[in-house]
């Protein structure tokens, strides 16, 4: 047995903490809510710890029980696994003070909540600290039940169907990832992705290895044009619920798609397949800002709008051939302003939601003075999106231009350019909504101060990451995980 | 560490932090208010006046934050810098004194005056920004700060002139963006130098660099109402009073025409600009808007839009003179930048005046209108001699220095330009004046408010009066050390035409 280190143990903890919390939650169905926060706070110290200690020490590795690959479970915690854990916490916490207001009232919606929320983002911290394809999958099957049980929450009509229509992307999805695993672990016997690095070679067999573990990530990510079941399932659940799938959920999904690449896929499939996902990621890009601009309800917009800012994250596969770390460093970037800037979003239109009982885009009716501080965190979010300086859209854009510009891709250059003008173009037609008065008069109930902030907080991260560059980066750094490519490129 | 490595980033936080508390103060906290308006403002000018002791003795003042690995966020001032930053300060400082009387009893004050904060602030830090980076972060802060103050009013129409602006500005943000990316990738550095940073670079290059001059210039057109891309600056105009006089005389056209000095002199510098042949095409489009504006301003009869046209005219005066690349035609350019923004900010104050006393909107409700507002009018009247270029008012001294600069580089068709904008200038302005001045008054006027013995609020009047005395001591004393038009000249010679 190696002897644990305190890297390890917070790396455990950080699983293990939610886990518990899920589960007295579950049992004590009363007092949830305060198991809830309680769970939520000491899961981010514990992130915050973990991300001390790796920043100091460099990458964590952690055998479960001491048993080492290729038996047992490794963990594994370097730059950006740190980054994802540190983004869900923040995400995470957010909603944890979002939640309780949004709740109350309410019967049995808190005791339904918490356990699944804790419970997925028990399987996000396992998740982003798995160092095998096994344990990534069960992990991702777990995360993708528990964010379908959350969007049935309501119970209404249309958050049945949207659930129904997530589940089936979802199982799909894992399903064909599962069967690219078992054709992995047949073929080469492990399932560590750095053992299985050095094993595999360009076998037929690899190749549908590969495209049905693609296939089935690019669903669960929802990228263009496998995004169908993403706008109904985002938008029609409960608003806590819409802020951490579009935040937090797809992002899991383009991690391990990430992870892979990285480290299995990009030395054998040439440059063809990074096209096509560049290909796509550029048709997410303009088709789900067209479609979020056509919006005329306030959640669909932003729904769609996580269509859209996911392609950005694909355009870095094309670039990331000769441009490696910027181009990388930018798409990780892009996710982290993204995490924040659509939760503050969503946040801030259940708060409008609330205040008016409706999300009508054309009805906002002045709201930018009366409810300041949630057009306040929408519009900053908004300039993250539109990555406008000062945030942290604006460098993860800086970056990725560069890399574009450098390479002579023109093509890509213009399809950012397009998407940055846009969302411009929708957030500013909310914006400009939210000064006018509406023709229709309605009655305004008051939204409670923690859900004010919550959104806020978040919007105001996003607006800080613009400044905060270096360390981020330095932290990216950590364990190298992006420069292995570009040696082998 | 010492204290001059932070004074130009307390230069910008002396209104960035009253705006962000201005933002959470109540409504009714009048007071509060005025005094965190006007402490920041004084602050921010004794700051200014500081660095300019400074520099004249050699100091050196430079904040300098890291913002990306290998680009820094750097806020420095030189000379140019502060020609800039004084204006903006001085007059913020007027502005924020009109404005508390222009919105006496008005509502949502305190998101006005907090996003007006945040527009200086953004201003400031346009013009201390020390490499292109820092320079289009306060750009597009720029931008994102005016548009709630367009939009102010919340009416449809404000709703629609705030979409028309942003489609102009985001636009030309994103060109500026991408030229600045760009730029980056084939130099490693953004940092303003004396005669550009470019002169190294190769032959092979030119296309490129003549495409980034191109979006640069394109992307800081838009600002500075360069046609074809001035049609945001008319319809901005129903934005209150003191929004149109800081958007026209200091903040947004301003940050565009300034940010054309900073291209053509600290990025691509003059000579090299010229050896790429890119200062002709921008002599010429500046030229056509120059008459172009003064053509639309004869035909508008809304007071605001005909000043906003004029504007268009005359803020290309400074990209004239940018272009020119001679020396004299610069000094012109730079100090018109100081000299457009006295006058311009005189008129639109007295416009505002207008509007708030008699309930006056266009130019054919003004007859009489000098005999019951004597001493705004008297102020108007200063503004707009100015444009047209009488002695001794500012304008004349901007008007010589680029006809002499012109003449100097050879290109004597620009003194036609220049003598034709100069009529057109007389031909809008003077009926305006003739109207007012010798015109019966009508028996009533279209919203009158009552202001007992004085014509106006003192607030509203002393502002104009103090701007037009101003533009008259700017012709006037232009000699003097310390006048626009020296330091004009010290920028030339320190910065632009360093041996």
């Amino acid at each position: 047995m190696e002897p644990a280190t305190a890297a390890s143990n917070w790396g455990v903890a950080i699983i293990l903490l939610p886990l518990a919390g899920a589960l007295l939650a579950f049992l004590f169905r009363r007092a949830a809510t305060r198991i809830g926060i309680g769970a939520a706070v000491a899961t981010s110290l514990a992130a915050a710890a973990l991300a001390r200690t790796v920043i100091r020490d460099g990458t964590m590795h952690h055998a479960v029980g001491g048993w080492g690959a290729p038996l047992g479970i490794d963990l594994r915690a370097d730059g950006l696994s740190v980054l994802m854990l540190i983004m869900t916490a923040t995400v995470g916490l957010a909603i944890s003070l979002y939640a309780p207001a949004y709740f109350r009232g309410e019967s049995r919606k808190p005791e339904q909540f918490w356990p699944l929320w804790l419970f997925l983002w028990t399987g996000l911290n396992a998740l982003f600290l798995s160092a095998d394809i096994f344990n990534l999958y069960v992990t991702l099957e777990l995360l993708g039940l528990a964010a379908v049980a959350l969007t049935a929450l309501s119970g209404r009509a249309d958050a049945l169907t949207g659930a129904m229509r997530y589940l089936l992307a979802t199982l799909l999805g894992s399903l064909a990832y599962l069967l690219g695993v078992a054709l992995l672990y047949h073929g080469f016997g492990s399932v560590d992705i750095a053992v299985l690095a050095e094993r595999v070679e360009a076998t037929p067999v690899v190749w549908t290895a590969l495209g049905l573990m693609c296939a089935g990530l690019l669903l669960k990510t929802a990228l263009f044009p496998l995004h169908f079941w993403l706008p109904p399932a985002h938008s029609s659940a409960p608003v806590p619920v819409s802020a951490l799938l579009s935040a937090l959920v797809v992002k899991a999904s383009f991690y391990i798609l990430l992870r892979l690449w990285l480290e299995i896929f990009a030395p054998l499939v040439g440059d063809g397949v990074g096209e096509l996902l560049g290909l796509l990621g550029a048709g997410a890009v303009l088709w789900g800002s067209i479609q979020a601009l056509r919006q005329t309800r306030l959640k669909m917009l932003i729904a769609y709008s996580t269509v859209a800012q996911l392609g950005y994250f694909f355009l870095a596969f094309p670039l990331a051939v000769a441009a490696g770390v910027t181009a990388w460093s930018a798409a990780a970037y892009l996710a982290l302003s993204h995490a924040l800037a659509k939760a503050a979003m969503f946040l801030a239109a259940g708060n409008l939601i609330r205040f008016g009982g409706h999300d009508r885009i054309a009805d906002l009716d002045r709201v930018v003075q009366r409810l300041p501080l949630t057009v306040g965190a929408f519009a900053l979010a908004g300039v993250s999106s539109m990555g406008l300086p000062p945030s942290g859209g604006f460098i993860g854009k800086w970056l990725l231009l560069e890399a574009a510009i450098a390479q002579g891709r023109w093509d890509l250059v213009g399809v950012m350019f397009l998407g940055g003008l846009l969302v411009a173009a929708y957030i500013f037609k909310v914006l400009g909504y939210a000064f006018t008065q509406a023709n229709v008069l309605h009655e305004s109930r008051a939204v409670p101060a923690s859900m004010e902030w919550a959104a806020l907080l978040l919007a105001i991260g996003a607006i800080l990451l613009g400044f905060m560059a270096s360390p981020v980066l330095a932290l990216l750094g950590v364990g190298d995980p992006f420069n292995a490519v570009e040696t082998m490129g | 560490m010492n204290w001059s490595t932070w004074i130009p980033l307390m230069v910008v936080t002396s209104s960035l932090l009253p705006g962000l508390i201005i933002f959470g103060l109540a409504e009714d906290k009048v007071r509060l208010r005025t005094v965190l308006n006007l402490v920041g403002a004084l602050v921010k000018v004794a700051l200014v006046g500081l660095m300019f002791w400074g520099v004249m003795h050699g100091h050196h003042y430079e904040t300098r934050l890291t913002l990306l690995p290998d680009l820094d966020l750097v806020l420095r001032a030189g000379p140019l810098s502060l020609l800039f930053v004084a204006l903006s300060a001085g007059l913020w400082l007027v502005t924020t004194v009109y404005a508390i009387g222009y919105l006496e009893g008005s509502p949502h004050r305190s998101r006005f005056f907090g996003f007006f904060s945040l527009c200086v602030t953004a201003t400031v830090g346009v013009a201390l920004a020390g490499n292109l980076i820092t320079f289009l972060i306060f750009y597009e802060l720029l931008t994102l700060a005016t548009y709630p103050l367009v939009v102010h009013r919340g009416t449809e129409v404000a709703r629609r002139a705030g979409k028309t602006y942003l489609a102009y500005t985001i636009f030309g943000g994103a060109l500026l963006m991408l030229g600045t990316v760009w730029l980056y990738t084939l130099t490693g550095t953004l940092e303003f130098t004396p005669r550009g940073f470019l002169a190294g670079l190769g032959d092979e290059h030119r296309l490129a660099l003549t495409a980034i001059f191109v979006l640069l210039i394109a992307g800081l057109g838009v600002k500075a109402a360069l046609v074809p891309f001035h049609g945001w600056l008319p319809q901005a105009m129903v934005a209150p009073a003191p929004v149109s006089a800081l958007l026209h005389a200091v903040a947004v056209v301003k940050a565009g025409a300034f940010g054309i000095v900073r291209v053509v002199y600290d990025v691509f510098g003059v000579e090299f600009s010229e050896g790429l042949g890119v200062t002709k095409p921008l002599v010429w489009l500046a030229a056509f808007t120059i008459i172009y504006g003064s053509l639309r301003a004869l035909f508008q009869d809304d007071l605001k839009r005909r000043l906003a046209f004029s504007t268009v005219s005359q803020v290309s005066y400074i990209a004239l003179g940018v272009a020119i690349a001679g020396p004299i035609a610069a000094i012109g350019g730079m100090v018109h930048l100081v000299h457009q923004g006295l006058m311009k900010i005189t008129l639109f104050f007295c416009a505002g005046n207008l509007a708030e006393t008699l309930g006056i909107h266009q130019v054919s409700e003004m007859s009489g209108v000098g005999r019951r507002m004597p001493w705004t009018m008297a102020a108007f009247t200063v503004g707009a001699f100015g444009m047209i270029g009488a002695p001794p008012i500012a304008g004349f001294v901007s008007k010589w220095h680029l006809g002499l600069g012109a003449l100097d580089k050879g290109q004597d068709w620009v003194v036609l330009v220049l003598a034709g904008s100069s009529l057109l200038n007389a031909a809008y302005f003077l009926p305006i004046l003739y109207v007012a001045w010798f015109r019966e008054p009508p028996d009533t006027w279209p919203e009158e408010r009552d202001f007992g013995q004085k014509e106006t609020a003192l607030a509203l009047l002393l502002p104009p009066l103090l701007t037009a005395a101003m533009a008259v001591g700017a012709g006037l004393l232009a000699s003097l050390p310390f006048s626009p038009l020296a330091w004009a000249k010290l920028i030339a010679e320190r910065e632009f035409y360093l041996p």
